[in-house]
């Protein structure tokens, strides 16, 4: 079978098997005939990006968001892998399921080599990188490593690296990229960059900047600043997003940024960024069983930080899910990395598959607990009451919640 | 029971900034906390890269990635580390820390590092990644954990392991860790001791001396819950 034919007919079967799942409710339709597609052809995904402009995000935390930002900023119609489903049968779903000639790809940390070859992107965008189910991803270091592989100018790769210059180990990994736009925008979680990303010996943060011995040091060429006010490229951007987090309008710089990479003006981009609301299911506030939960979506101990950082410092309790399924990480060892700590005074509800887990946790770290077996037990609240969960856990109270 | 009311207990965790990728900041938490629950005042330092290594009665040594693993080698064999542990201190070793206090270990590659040689064991490059819980049984009791490693680890004659495995693969599928002496090491990365209180008392009374009273936390009911979840049936 000559190539275009083989690439219509996996087309046609991704079409059918995501039809399929979807009326029989099987499934969001997003993945299965995406994997039956590439089975057919396995040039597929490439065969479906060309012809389009690309960008594509990675990164520890933020993809989703930062995803949702670049599809919205960049006004019109833009194809995109809205479910989360952000490996290649993820994409190709999406590819085949709208023709726009813009998309805006979500990928997993670990695909995004074979990815970025594939698809050949005009922009990539380098959120962050730290430890984040490390049973499947193993070592944090060589994702940094694999990365600048990928992107480095001898593997062929013409986009431009839309990068965190605060992140060492997002730097190292854009550094051999030919074009680079360095953004400098606030980045709370170091733990995994203590140690130099090029020679291991400790890296030196002063206030506003880092360098280790060897030479390696946050770049210098900043095209993008997130301070006091958002600037691109010697413009002042009106960043007043609706969505909460310091760790979002981060986000939102990095995408107004790839968008002003793709000929999107800042100023246009910024306004349309600003009037995200709701990104699948996070930063709404939900109902359930009588209670009104504010669900929020933490899947490691960097994006943890991040949202605890945001608790309000009251008194109010707060719920926490954990689970240690596949897409979780099977190991909750990193518990003991998120400075739990910073609960104190409040009272936590624990639950989800690891409850105990984190009640152990939380009581060596001195905050009040409550392990919940049963959650229909749960006292109703006046409030709404922050439910901090990760991936899956997520996903189940997303599903057994209704929108408010 | 006549008890040093004035002793203080010092806790270091050593280099955590190399060596603390999967949570292994929490054995030293665990620890303290189990100390100052029974009265004792028990002090906790991490000790971060270019830190002088403090007098302690306990270091702990983590997990980390291959390059910082040989950083953190060649930093603690010129630091007073060694003598410390020749004085009498307690050192209980995860993963990397494990390897680290052997002859020798296999990082990247298949070069050979040279370790502090503290403990007659040596530790080369395995087949496979061992990634999965790790169950083993010491004694009567019954150590739960997870472990995430490439290391295949012998020991030298007379140097005994930490446990027997029933689950996962520790050193080489058989055996996990070892003892001797002063120093604890196993595979089981993390916060190991917070899995298994009994462990950490165990270690606390090592080092006091005496025996601790019985205490009850939600940390028990965590441990019967992984036991259930792993031992063979």
């Amino acid at each position: 079978m000559d190539p275009s034919a083989r690439n219509r007919l996996a087309i046609l079967a991704v079409r059918t098997v995501n039809w399929g799942s979807r009326v029989t409710r099987r499934g969001s339709g997003t993945v299965a005939g995406g994997r039956i597609g590439l089975q057919l052809s396995p040039k597929l995904l490439s065969a479906l990006a060309r012809g389009r402009t690309t960008i594509v995000v990675s990164g520890t935390n933020g993809k989703t968001t930062t995803t949702a930002m670049v599809a919205a900023g960049w006004g019109g119609d833009v194809t995109t892998n809205a479910t989360g489903a952000n490996m290649p049968a993820g994409h190709v779903a999406a590819l085949v399921e709208s023709s726009y000639a813009n998309a805006a790809l979500e990928v997993d940390e670990a695909w995004l080599p074979e990815v970025v070859r594939e698809v050949g992107p005009a922009v990539v965008v380098l959120l962050n990188l730290s430890r984040d189910q490390l049973d499947r991803a193993n070592e944090v270091r060589q994702m940094a490593e694999r990365w600048r592989r990928c992107l480095s100018t001898e593997s062929g790769f013409r986009g431009t690296v839309v990068a965190n210059a605060n992140d060492p180990l997002v730097v190292y990994a854009a550094m051999g990229a030919t074009n680079v736009r360095w953004c400098d925008i606030p980045t709370r979680w170091m733990a995994d960059a203590k140690s130099c990303p090029r020679c291991t010996l400790a890296v030196h943060y002063q206030v506003s900047t880092w360098s280790c011995t060897c030479g390696f040091a946050k770049p210098t060429t900043l095209s993008t600043t997130l301070h006091d006010g958002l600037t691109v490229d010697g413009v002042d951007v009106p960043l007043e997003l609706s969505i909460p987090g310091a760790f979002n309008e981060a986000n939102a710089a990095l995408a107004i940024t790839a968008l002003d990479e793709v000929g999107v003006s800042p100023l246009d981009a910024v306004q349309r960024i600003n009037a995200v609301r709701a990104v699948a299911g996070r930063f709404t506030l939900r109902q359930w069983n009588g209670h009104t939960l504010h669900l929020l979506l933490a899947k490691n101990p960097s994006g943890f930080d991040a949202l605890l950082s945001t608790v309000e410092d009251d008194d109010a309790d707060v719920w926490v899910a954990i689970n240690a399924r596949i897409a979780d990480g099977r190991d909750p060892s990193w518990l003991y990395d998120v400075p739990f700590e910073k609960l104190r005074g409040h009272r936590v509800w624990c639950l989800g598959d690891r409850r105990l887990d984190l009640a152990t946790r939380l009581d060596y770290g001195g905050v009040a607990f409550e392990v919940v077996n049963d959650v229909d037990r749960i006292p109703a609240s006046p409030e709404p009451v922050a439910l901090l969960a990760n991936y899956t856990a997520f996903s189940e109270w997303l599903a057994r919640s209704t929108p408010c | 029971m006549a008890r040093e009311v004035n002793t203080v207990l010092t806790i270091a965790t050593l280099l955590p900034d190399l060596l603390g990728t999967y949570g292994d900041g929490g054995n030293g938490l665990v620890l303290a906390q189990r100390a100052r629950q029974r009265g004792v005042h028990a002090l906790l330092v991490p000790v971060e890269l270019g830190q002088e290594i403090p007098e302690a009665s306990i270091y702990l040594l983590g997990g980390g990635e291959d390059g910082p693993q040989r950083l953190a080698c060649d930093l603690l064999s010129k630091s007073s580390f060694k003598q410390r542990v020749d004085n009498g201190a307690t050192v209980v070793a995860v993963c990397a820390g494990l390897q680290i206090l052997g002859h020798s270990f296999s990082v990247e590659g298949n070069d050979r590092y040279q370790g502090l040689g503290l403990v007659d064991v040596e530790t080369t490059r395995g087949t496979s990644r061992s990634v999965g819980e790790l169950c083993a049984r010491v004694g009567d009791r019954t150590l739960v954990g997870f472990e995430n490693h490439g290391g295949h680890t012998t020991l030298g004659p007379g140097i005994s392991p930490f446990g027997q495995v029933l689950r996962g693969r520790g050193n080489d599928g058989a055996v996990d860790g070892y003892r001797t002496g002063r120093i604890w090491a196993t595979y089981a990365h993390g916060p190991v001791l917070a899995l298994n209180p009994w462990l950490a008392d165990l270690v606390l009374e090592s080092v006091l001396g005496y025996e601790l009273e019985p205490m009850q936390s939600v940390a028990d009911q965590l441990y019967a819950e992984r036991c259930a979840a792993l031992s063979p049936r």
